[in-house]
């Protein structure tokens, strides 16, 4: 049993002391950042991406991924005590873990996250487990054509996926495209973009653009209003465990989440923001008194925080086999991965066995971690739910400085944190996500890279995207997605969901 | 906001697309466009500059014609005039003053940023994260950096 061999070299490679040790920091400090308000985990792990240069690929990688689970567990923690979900993907988790909290079971609604998300994680590390290796091999028959159409394919998910208009998604992307373009031309050497700066000669640096427009962007609009305090329920938990009758009522309503998160998490773009809204509204379709939703129904925890832990670990699959990044965390991953040698792709599973199962383990390891650490420590946690804003802004201001010099001890970079950070602060005002642009700088050199060889490939003949099977099929679908979003139905419906959120 | 019949955001968001797609086009201009078979090192930004410059129209169309105009709202003044300059007073003293004063510099700035942050309070924060980033980073961590630079007299 290939699968077997492969799960064991995995668990041999992250149940090492040392990769344990960085899993565990990983999980802790992704709980902290998720239970912090203030700032998201894709800007805390673009801040601490430089630190883990230091490390093994192996241990860096696992740590990262377990800042990014660990978040989205503190993430749910906020949601359900202070109504105020860490995390996106956690929004609506808030509509019922708080009200859950309002009625004296704040307990068993953590309790709920925390098995809901354990049972969800369990379940779709196996399933990357046994997707990852044949996507994989589908993935080495892909010439430059298929690489191209399905990043083409991958940034209008992301558009279609994306809060609010989708125009301006779709100019974020293609902005971000752009500014992934600059510094020199890999073909000819030809400067681009660089402003005349020789410092600009490598492009902008991802890690200070990152920084800048997902964490200095998000401290200036904390910023704009006087913090008022939070009033933090659960100060008395209630019973931690569910109880029996709780248990029955939540299993199924795991089970769905676990599968719609699961399918959904591979779509790029935040397919776990978009899975834990699905499963609520589907747990309200289905249950038998739809009117306790948003009073506490306990089906309303269990099924998105399911869903949206499912769609957090599923979003490796398409990053592990084919180097394609599905949201803006897996994108720093990539970033993670390139600086630290490693070509993103197909290649990773068959050359660095041991780096690509002992992830995938050590997602398990995890999130047992996660559930072992959170439920006694919530008290822990609670406390911490009231360290001021303010305190938080030099910390952050201080590590993110710290992380953007460290990676090149370029000055430049700082400077460029200080420009990425008022751009993002403006593109925030203008409501224009961040996220596709992450996306698209990523994406940028590659897919241009890509289509220049099919052209040349393809003798400069633009068909040849259309006459090869795959890559003609990607393209089908990226025009399917493109339709589906301008039906006037749709846009209605997508809209009224992304408005729910805030 | 009801009679309002254009939406101020959209408004802006366009224009700023319309601007940096111009800039992008322009600068493209100056590179070797090449031909499809053989795409120069300008085909691609001058494609996607375009693209971008175009969707900036669409969106402040949308915008002139938007029924419902939202306003652009507060704007953080305070946050923006300290907390950009932050790593910026970082880069410029890192290398001049070494790495612990110039971390202490950029987060007593940062904490500038909140009107509740008193100067007592500030200068003990900043003292803190000095401190805990010293042992951290430096030492245990061992980034190669000066703790203290040449413009210092020690």
């Amino acid at each position: 049993m290939d699968l077997l061999s492969n799960l064991a070299l995995g668990f041999s490679v992250a149940a090492s002391l040392e990769n344990l040790l960085f899993c565990l920091i990983g999980v802790i400090l992704g709980t902290l950042i998720g239970v912090l308000p203030g700032i998201g985990a894709t800007a805390t792990i673009a801040m601490l991406l430089p630190i883990t240069f230091q490390l093994e690929p192996v241990s860096s990688l696992i740590m990262l991924a377990g800042i990014y689970y660990g978040a989205q567990y503190g993430g749910s923690t906020t949601a359900i005590l202070i109504n105020m979900p860490g995390e996106s993907s956690s929004a609506v988790t808030a509509l019922d873990g708080y009200q859950m909290a309002r009625r004296g079971k704040a307990g068993t609604a953590l309790a709920v996250a925390a098995l809901g998300s354990f049972f969800a994680g369990t379940v779709a590390t196996l399933l990357v487990a046994l997707f990852a290796p044949p996507l994989t091999a589908v993935a080495l028959q892909f010439g430059a054509a298929e690489y191209f159409s399905l990043m083409v394919l991958g940034l209008v998910c992301a558009v279609a996926l994306a809060h609010g208009s989708f125009l301006k998604a779709l100019a974020m992307v293609v902005l971000g495209l752009l500014l992934g373009l600059a510094g020199t031309d890999i073909y000819t050497g030809a400067p681009r973009f660089t402003l005349g700066l020789p410092q600009l000669a490598d492009g902008f640096n991802f890690v200070a653009l990152a920084v800048g427009v997902f964490g200095i962007s998000e401290i200036l609009r904390n910023l704009e209003h006087g913090q008022g305090d939070r009033e933090v329920l659960g100060q008395n938990l209630g019973g931690l465990f569910p109880s029996r009758a709780d248990l029955r009522r939540m299993v199924a309503p795991m089970i769905r989440g676990t599968a719609l998160g699961s399918a959904l998490g591979i779509l790029p773009g935040g397919g776990a923001v978009l899975a834990a809204f699905g499963s609520y509204t589907i747990e309200k379709r289905l249950s038998k008194t739809p009117e306790e939703f948003g009073k506490g129904a306990i089906e309303g925890v269990a099924g998105p925080e399911s869903a949206n832990n499912a769609g957090a670990q599923t979003s490796f699959i398409p990053l592990l086999t084919l180097g394609i990044p599905a949201n803006p965390v897996m994108a720093l991953m990539v970033g993670a991965m390139i600086i630290q040698g490693i070509v993103p792709g197909p290649n990773v599973a068959t050359e660095q066995p041991d780096l690509f199962w002992g992830i995938i383990a050590s997602m398990w390891i995890g999130n047992l971690m996660l559930i072992v650490l959170n439920l006694p420590l919530i008290g822990i946690w609670v406390r911490l739910l009231k360290v001021p804003y303010h305190v938080l802004f030099p910390i952050i201001i201080a590590f993110s400085s710290i992380g953007v010099y460290s990676v090149k001890g370029n000055v430049f970079d700082l400077y460029a944190v200080a420009a990425f950070g008022l751009l993002g602060y403006v593109f925030l005002k203008l409501r224009c996500e961040p996220a596709p642009l992450l996306l698209g700088f990523v994406l940028g050199p590659l897919l241009e890279e890509n289509l220049r060889r099919a052209m040349i490939l393809g003798r400069g003949d633009p068909t040849v995207f259309l006459t090869r099977p795959i890559s003609a099929g990607l393209l089908v679908l990226t025009l399917a997605v493109i339709a589906v979003m301008l039906l006037p139905q749709v846009r209605r419906k997508r809209e009224e969901v992304f408005v729910e959120e805030d | 906001m009801r009679d309002r019949s254009f939406d101020p955001t959209d408004i802006a968001a366009g224009v700023v697309f319309i601007v940096l797609g111009l800039a992008f086009g322009l600068s493209s201009l100056g590179l070797e466009i090449g031909t499809a078979l053989r795409m120069g090192p300008g085909y691609a930004p001058l494609v996607l500059a375009m693209v971008l410059t175009l969707l900036g129209v669409l969106i402040l169309l949308s915008g002139l014609r938007s029924r419902r105009g939202e306003p652009i709202g507060r704007l953080a003044w305070r946050g923006m005039a300290v907390i950009l300059p932050a790593p910026v007073l970082f880069g410029l003293t890192v290398r001049g003053l070494g790495f612990v004063p110039a971390i202490f510099l950029a987060s007593l700035l940062a904490s500038m940023a909140s009107p509740r942050m008193k100067p007592w309070q500030a200068l003990a924060l900043a003292l803190a994260v000095t401190v805990f980033s010293t042992l951290v980073f430096s030492y245990a961590l061992g980034l190669p950096f000066r703790r203290f630079g040449p413009w210092l007299p020690i």
